[in-house]
């Protein structure tokens, strides 16, 4: 039986696709990002217009999105993988030559209508064209050293970029979820295990050279990571939003301190408190029984990403799927521990919660691209 | 591509396998994250908890009113005035410069006044306000506050600061209050935490000074509720701030005024007591200044003139000025001889116009002499051979001993700055303090109130209240605490023998009422007020022999600064002794001439409450004591002084 056979005998056509789509997944979403209209709301002082009506103008149209990319069959998404890739680069290349330079470092192409991040795109794109590759790629062949180069220069290339814009959060989002695509569709588990061993070994040399006399780094760089790290020892500088942030979460305590009864965000002690740092308002109002249930939904829309992929039999779809799954992980992962003081602070947004259009969108349609996958399933027919 | 069954299900079992090993991956991470979330949350939430209300509660010091001080007859002397002003906080302010320079633009700010302040605010912690402008009208200060949002960090305050309404009157008392100093805070062991507050005002001199902890008050606290960006956003509650306690003092203002007028502007001074009690009707000290100016702050330019001054306003000549006593001195040596029994009242010594001593000659200041003098005489006339001779007979040790038992030599209980003790020598004090020994002729000066003798013209009240009285007078200066009254100083009997204190008496009463009394022309006409008294006149220089060869000793001949000192003290009434008073006219030139008048009119003002009616004076001295009178910058009895127009 061809591959082709069974798609077009058991695939959904038309409107009845719709039926197929995983609609827990689209009510999880929704669920998640209303709760981001809700703290907005909150931050904004109980003001509507001021985030919150905007990102929910930005939801329906994330939504809108979803469904339109959902209807796409996923073998043309794979087989357009590799231009979106290339488009991405060509973007990233564009704001480097023509980008505006806004708010320092952030740099963005204006649409028109939106201001598009290329490095936002790019998180997914990587994703897309990663398993466009290990979807065309033997499937011995995976392990084999050169099979292998070919990725992580795939990788290297848009990290390269948005490292020179300078942004530190991306560029980690786009390291982890490229290698962990790699580590879904097979890699062997040796190179991992040498990379992490290797950088382990690194990381502990630099450190363990510290004070002695072939000290690999300068003084002045140990302090930098010394702050990075553990930016209590700066509490005015940049220990200042992170002491802040923690004091917003601790004091929440079990049930928080009620709606829009948060003094650390009401009196403006938390920086980016739309933004990065929503999480912590989350936090402080509604407790530990409001910040554990966000994570719990997080959770959940994993618990159905990873479901989706193991029971879909298309290399493709499942590889997309489940690096998908791992660039939301990523980002919800990475921004908790941030404001929670467990990983240094680079700028990683709450996703589907903080305030903004790029990644909000880039999110909607990487789940289109999981919602098409759901859809075009593989189906033996009866 | 195609890709096989085979392919397609080894390809299925790859990802099921590597998707549930990252799913147990970042389910791993997860439970990381929810413990962290309950370890912040509920394990320390009580911690946390309370340092976000320390972060958004801020505890704002309310500065206590400070005490008022009021005279002996319950006016006002030292108040507070509403003051506004405007302040600013560093940490709030991005551009420093630009917005002082608006700020400028709406109240009256010198380019020296923004240099200062922001001279005051590199100094300070960011977080301290600094104010920038005080004393600011009404309108000045509406136009800030309507303005506020487009001046970050500035902000109108409303206080109290010190107003002194009777002015030059009581600068030398009450001293004055200035912003807490660096070097203030220095001195302080555990500063009181209101002392923080920018320009607090303290006490720096004086009564202001001695009684600080009783008159400032005790600083409240208000919790308020601040931003990240430290603006207040509500209050959360409040302690009311405690005034400063209440003085009254034992000074008379229509005294005290009288007295300042009347000293006018000689370096004079002058102090009026009650010798039944103690009480300080009057310290007045000439030149004065008005201590309103350094509350306000003080021009350099006016400062120096203040401290170039030769006739030196800053000083309170009455506790601070030390004196050779002079001739008022005589009565120390009289009554230790009177007491010890050496002479009797009726002995005569004969005044041949000096004492002859091996290899020195001391002279009386009558050339001629006074020939045969008792002691009575010898007060009234003021002869100083006959207190060589009595010098000879009781010895500087009996001497100093009297001196003391009559207030001398010993800082009095006053809070005033620099209460000086002076000294009566001893042979001991001069092997101390110079390192040599006592000689006769030491003896001879320390009994006419000169050489090593040092008196204020306090002490010499004190003595004189101490001779009319016979009783330990002491001075009070406080009559009540918050309302409490503090206990008379009219002291218990010295134990001097009656009859030699009267002796002394009669004597001080020939001086001011007798022929050939010194002070005679300074005479009370009418009967009831009579005054008892004794002049001085003390040098400030040794009279070389060339120059008395040459008849070089009038005073008017000599720079003012080495002009000698007129002193009087006096008590009245002479039969019933109330008031006693002493003053010293810095190089006045002779005593009778210079201090006794003044001394007239000041006890005559206590005695009749005010302005003396011109029936207690010699008839013939009327028509210029009146027209002396008008010419007295005095102001109405009781009421407060006409608002002087600032400039």
């Amino acid at each position: 039986m061809s591959y082709l056979e069974y798609q077009h005998r058991s695939i959904p056509t038309g409107a009845s696709k719709m039926l197929y789509m995983n609609w827990p997944l689209v009510l999880l979403l929704t669920a998640i990002a209303s709760v981001g209209f809700l703290m907005l709301y909150s931050v904004a002082g109980g003001n509507l217009n001021t985030w919150a009506e905007p990102q929910m103008k930005r939801f329906a149209l994330g939504l809108f999105l979803m469904f339109s990319i959902a209807l796409i069959p996923i073998w043309f998404l794979r087989n357009i993988a590799g231009v979106a890739y290339a488009a991405c680069v060509l973007l990233l290349l564009g704001v480097e030559f023509f980008g505006d330079v806004r708010q320092g470092a952030q740099r963005w192409i204006d649409l028109g209508f939106m201001r598009l991040q290329p490095s936002e795109l790019m998180k997914i794109t990587l994703v897309m064209f990663l398993a466009a590759y290990y979807d065309w790629l033997d499937i011995k062949k995976t392990s084999r050293p050169f099979w292998v180069l070919i990725p992580l220069l795939i990788i290297a290339l848009p990290v390269y970029l948005t490292l020179r814009q300078p942004d530190l959060g991306t560029a980690l989002l786009l390291v982890f979820g490229g290698t962990g695509v790699m580590f879904i569709a097979g890699v062997s588990w040796w190179y991992f295990g040498v990379v992490i061993g290797g950088a382990v070994a690194l990381v502990t040399a630099v450190f363990q050279s510290r004070g002695t006399e072939w000290q690999l780094l300068k003084d002045y760089q140990f302090r930098r990571i010394d702050t990075f790290l553990d930016p209590s020892t700066d509490p005015l500088g940049s220990g200042y939003h992170i002491t802040q942030s923690k004091i917003a979460l601790g004091s929440g305590g079990w049930t928080g301190r009620g709606f829009m009864q948060g003094t650390q965000s009401r009196l403006n002690f938390l920086p980016e408190k739309h933004t990065d740092f929503i999480f912590t308002t989350l936090a402080e109002e509604f407790g530990f029984v409001g910040a554990f249930s966000l994570l719990v939904l997080y959770l959940l829309v994993l618990v159905f990403c990873i479901i989706s992929a193991i029971t879909n039999q298309n290399r493709f779809a499942s590889i997309l799927t489940l690096g998908i799954a791992l660039t939301f992980f990523l980002f919800f992962a990475v921004n908790m521990s941030m404001v929670m003081g467990l990983a240094p602070v680079v700028g990683v947004p709450l996703p589907l919660v903080s305030y903004g259009g790029s990644a909000m969108l880039v999110l909607m349609l990487a789940f289109g691209l999981v919602q098409s996958a759901h859809i075009h399933r593989p189906r033996q027919s009866g | 591509m195609r890709r096989s069954q085979r392919d397609t299900e080894e390809s299925t079992g790859i990802t099921t396998r590597r998707g549930l090993v990252l799913g147990a991956l970042m389910g791993s991470v997860a439970v990381v994250l929810g413990a962290r979330m309950r370890h912040l949350q509920v394990d320390q939430a009580d911690q946390f908890r309370l340092l976000a209300e320390e972060n958004r509660i801020n505890v704002r010091l309310i500065p206590p009113a400070r005490g008022q001080i009021f005279d002996r007859n319950g006016f006002l002397i030292a108040g507070n005035e509403q003051n506004y002003r405007v302040i600013i906080v560093r940490d709030e302010v991005e551009d420093t410069d630009k917005v002082l320079a608006d700020l400028a633009k709406l109240i009256p700010l010198t380019p020296e006044d923004i240099a200062e302040v922001k001279e005051e605010m590199a100094r300070r912690s960011p977080l301290l306000p600094v104010t920038v402008a005080d004393r600011l009208s009404w309108e000045d200060i509406s136009q800030v506050a309507v303005n506020a949002p487009s001046l970050p960090g500035i902000t109108p305050e409303f206080g109290l600061s010190r107003l002194y309404p009777r002015r030059e009157d009581y600068a030398h008392v009450l001293g004055y209050v200035g912003p807490v100093s660096d070097f203030d805070l220095s001195k302080i062991e555990n500063p009181d935490p209101v002392l923080q507050i920018p320009r607090f005002q303290i006490g720096k001199s004086g009564v202001e000074n001695k009684l600080e902890p009783m008159l400032r008050g005790k600083a409240g606290n208000k919790q308020i509720e601040v931003n990240a960006a430290g603006r207040v956003m509500r209050e959360l509650g409040r302690n009311e701030s405690q005034k400063g306690a209440s003085v009254q003092l034992t000074i008379d203002t229509t005294l005290q005024n009288f007295t300042q007028a009347r000293l006018g502007a000689e370096s004079a001074s002058a102090v009026i007591m009650d010798v039944t009690n103690g009480d300080l009707l009057a310290v007045g000290s000439a030149p004065s200044f008005d201590p309103n100016k350094f509350v306000r702050g003080i021009s350099v330019p006016d400062y120096n003139e203040l401290l170039n001054n030769k006739y030196r306003p800053l000083a309170n000549k009455t506790v601070q000025g030390l004196y050779p006593p002079g001739s008022t001195y005589k009565m120390v040596a009289a009554l230790a001889a009177l007491e010890d029994g050496i002479i009797t009242p009726r002995e005569t010594i004969r005044c041949v116009g000096h004492t002859e001593l091996p290899g020195r000659r001391f002279h009386c200041w009558k050339r001629g002499g006074h020939g045969r003098m008792n002691l009575k005489n010898s007060i009234k006339q003021s002869c100083d051979v006959y207190y060589y001779e009595l010098a000879l007979k009781v010895g500087i040790e009996k001497m100093s001993a009297m001196a003391k038992r009559l207030g001398f030599a010993e800082s009095h209980d006053v809070p005033m700055s620099a209460v000086a003790a002076g000294i009566a020598p001893t042979k001991t004090w001069k092997q101390e303090r110079h390192g040599q020994d006592w000689v006769i002729g030491d003896s001879l000066n320390a009994a006419i109130g000169q050489g090593f003798v040092l008196a204020s013209p306090l002490q010499l009240a004190v003595m004189t209240a101490r001779l009319a009285t016979g009783n330990e007078v002491k001075p009070r200066l406080i009559k009540a605490l918050d309302g409490e009254e503090t206990p008379e100083r009219g002291g218990d009997t010295l134990g001097f023998d009656p009859s030699n204190l009267k002796q002394i008496q009669e004597g001080m009463f020939a001086v001011t009422n007798e022929q050939r009394g010194t002070a005679l022309g300074s005479r009370i006409a009418d009967n009831d007020y009579t005054m008892a008294g004794k002049t001085g006149t003390s040098q400030v220089r040794n009279i070389t022999a060339d120059e008395r060869r040459r008849g070089v000793t009038r005073n008017e001949d000599l720079p003012w600064e080495r002009r000698d000192h007129a002193l009087f003290v006096g008590y009245a009434p002479y039969d019933n002794p109330k008031y006693a008073v002493s003053v010293v006219v810095e190089h006045g030139g002779g005593g009778s001439r210079a201090a006794a008048p003044i001394a007239r009119d000041l006890i005559l003002a206590a005695q009749f409450g005010g302005v003396p009616p011109l029936s207690a004076y010699p008839a013939s001295q009327r028509a210029r004591i009146e027209s002396a009178f008008k010419k007295m910058p005095l102001w109405p009895p009781g009421g407060p002084p006409p608002e002087e127009e600032q400039a």
